[in-house]
């Protein structure tokens, strides 16, 4: 069987062979996990405070919701747009296009071969975490894993559909990654990479489950750290998202392509 | 006869009719009130780059795409390999409409550029190699043969497992080139594939896509700025300037069209004058006994005649001025005069 081209030997061999080109960026991705330590930072201020419990965490429930928050986004961060634009301005988009795969499959194994260098770097800022603050320490247990693995599945989904469908923006405008800076404030404010949520007052609360962001940390991470969370509503959410965004992000790829010109080919 | 995979009976394997390709191009002036006139009032213009171009090429052939450089035939190729959709016109290309690029139309073509590449950059050759012959649905052990096979064509081996960025330009092009082939399309797009190697790389190559047209029967349109590799590849030329096709046939009748006149060299048994040859024709060159005329290609038996009756000529010869020449003045002036 395939979709959109895809079948198990292309899955094989385009992950073996993006895995290797990652792997000789090894050092590029081990920084990319660094940079990604900003929750420790949030963790480290708040922790000055009775921030924990005011926001309705008790005992190390803070310093593992942002642990969590770290990790979720470690393996959901999305980089297509960028990647994508690169592609269509210097022409390297066209050989893709004449090849009976579609091209976002080429990006998902990118992503997917880029989570599993990173995997090792994320871990190990995970050790560095507990050595510090030892007390917060937790092995999740195997539901709560797996609900936690499948949670950032879909908020991984959720973010690349975005990108992709600001990506396909590129066939209208050719520099589409600058529009992508325009997510980047609502995902900090209502992701919960910065604060909690539950540190929110109710209308920005309420405000932001219309949004897709409160889906690609707080949801994921909460269900991570084992902190109280509504699971039906969290993954219903979440396929919602990916049901929306699926078809127009494949809409606007078709008008997209109609437009290309192949523009550096 | 039938192009393999095709869904009909084709006689021809590319068929072009009033194809037309329009882009629009925004104007902007340079400085600051450029830039804001640009930004609140975007003007823009159309650009005709391809226009009301029809031909047909059968199964097998090889067809040079000549013109200067922004005369249209990148447009055409990526229109005809389905990569960007007509303004105008109609397409068929193995019987498939290119711009639905559909599976099985994509599986029969293939589009090599020379100087871009689909390699994957800091691996070797052979990962990309295992991505295409999966995407294609080739087998390992298929892929394996046919990577050997084109291999040696290419004169390639170890080079395909060292990073391609290790690579020489003629190792990489002859790398490119196994990956556009590896799925054996029946159809070859190549826009310059010999662009910037050297003499004995662009040999190489054209002797590979020879051998690979003979044992294939693939049919290949070719575009170049080397007049060798049309002269050695294509006997049929199509000519296309300013987006128009202003020449579709063989390169003699090319030359023929390019320059009305042919070239009478006569060497006499005794001095002449050029008052002797008004009426022969252009008196290119006299040098005591030795005379050089352009005639008009129409008058050319009857001028000869008169001259052997007229003078007491040692030797004749006509010749056609070299199309390589031709061409490279064609493309040096930048569009057909």
């Amino acid at each position: 069987m395939k979709i959109a081209g895809l079948s198990w030997p292309v899955v094989r061999a385009l992950l073996a062979s993006q895995h290797a080109n990652m792997v000789q960026y090894r050092a590029e991705i081990a920084l990319w996990a660094l940079s990604g330590v900003l929750p420790f930072i949030m963790l480290s201020l708040w922790s000055q405070s009775d921030a924990g419990a005011s926001f309705g965490f008790k005992g190390v429930g803070l310093a593992r919701y942002y642990l969590s928050a770290f990790m979720v986004r470690q393996f959901s961060v999305v980089w297509v747009v960028f990647a994508f634009e690169e592609d269509a301005l210097l022409g390297r988009l066209s050989p893709f296009l004449l090849q009976p795969l579609h091209p976002l499959w080429r990006y998902v194994a990118a992503h997917v071969a880029e989570r599993v260098t990173r995997f090792p770097f994320s871990i190990g800022i995970a050790a560095i975490f507990f050595l510090l603050y030892p007390t917060s320490f937790w092995l999740p247990s195997l539901s709560q894993f797996l609900l936690a693995c499948l949670a950032i599945l879909l908020a991984f989904s959720i973010n690349f559909l975005l990108q992709s469908l600001i990506a396909a923006l590129c066939f209208w405008s050719e520099k589409a990654s600058a529009l992508e800076r325009l997510l980047l404030i609502p995902y900090l404010y209502f992701s919960g990479w910065l604060v909690p949520l539950a540190a929110f007052p109710d209308a920005a609360r309420t405000a932001s489950f219309w949004t897709p962001f409160p889906y690609l940390i707080d949801f994921p991470a909460r269900v991570l750290a084992g902190l109280p969370v509504d699971f039906v509503a969290g993954f219903a959410a979440q396929l919602f998202w990916v049901a929306l965004l699926l078809p127009l992000v494949l809409m606007a790829w078709r008008a997209g392509v109609r437009r290309y010109t192949a523009m550096g080919a | 006869m039938r192009v393999s995979g095709c869904p009909i009976w084709v006689d021809v394997v590319i068929e072009v009719e009033q194809l037309s390709k329009t882009y629009q191009v925004a104007d902007k002036t340079p400085g600051f009130v450029g830039t804001l006139n640009h930004f609140f009032r975007r003007k823009t213009h159309d650009v005709q780059a391809v226009s009301h171009v029809s031909f047909t090429i059968e199964p097998g052939e090889m067809v040079g795409f000549l013109g200067a450089n922004g005369a249209g035939k990148t447009t055409t190729l990526k229109m005809l390999c389905g990569l960007i959709h007509p303004s105008a016109g109609m397409v068929h290309v193995a019987g498939y409409v290119p711009q639905r690029r559909q599976a099985a139309f994509l599986k029969q073509i293939t589009l090599v550029m020379g100087q871009k590449q689909q390699l994957i950059w800091d691996l070797p050759p052979l990962d990309s190699l295992s991505v295409n012959a999966a995407v294609y649905g080739i087998g390992e052990k298929e892929a394996r043969y046919r990577i050997n096979e084109l291999a040696e064509m290419l004169e390639i081996g170890e080079e395909l497992t060292r990073p391609v960025r290790k690579l020489s330009l003629g190792q990489r092009m002859k790398a490119e080139l196994l990956a556009a082939l590896l799925h054996r399309p029946s159809v070859l797009f190549l826009d310059e594939p010999t662009l910037g190697l050297d003499v004995n790389a662009q040999a190489r190559v054209r002797r590979f896509l020879a051998e690979y047209n003979r044992q294939t029967g693939a049919t290949v349109l070719l575009t170049s700025h080397y007049m060798a590799d049309i002269t050695a590849l294509c006997s049929r030329v199509l000519l296309i300037d300013q987006g128009e096709l202003i020449h579709d046939g063989g390169l003699d009748e090319l030359a023929a069209s390019l320059s009305p006149f042919r070239q009478v060299r006569l060497e006499l048994n005794r001095s002449a004058s050029p008052e002797d040859f008004v009426g022969y024709g252009e008196l290119e060159a006299l040098d005591d006994r030795a005379v050089r005329l352009l005639v008009s290609r129409s008058e050319l038996t009857v001028v000869v005649a008169r001259l052997l009756a007229n003078f007491d000529v040692l030797d004749l010869e006509v010749n056609d001025p070299p199309i390589d020449e031709l061409i490279g003045s064609l493309f040096r002036k930048g569009r057909v005069v």
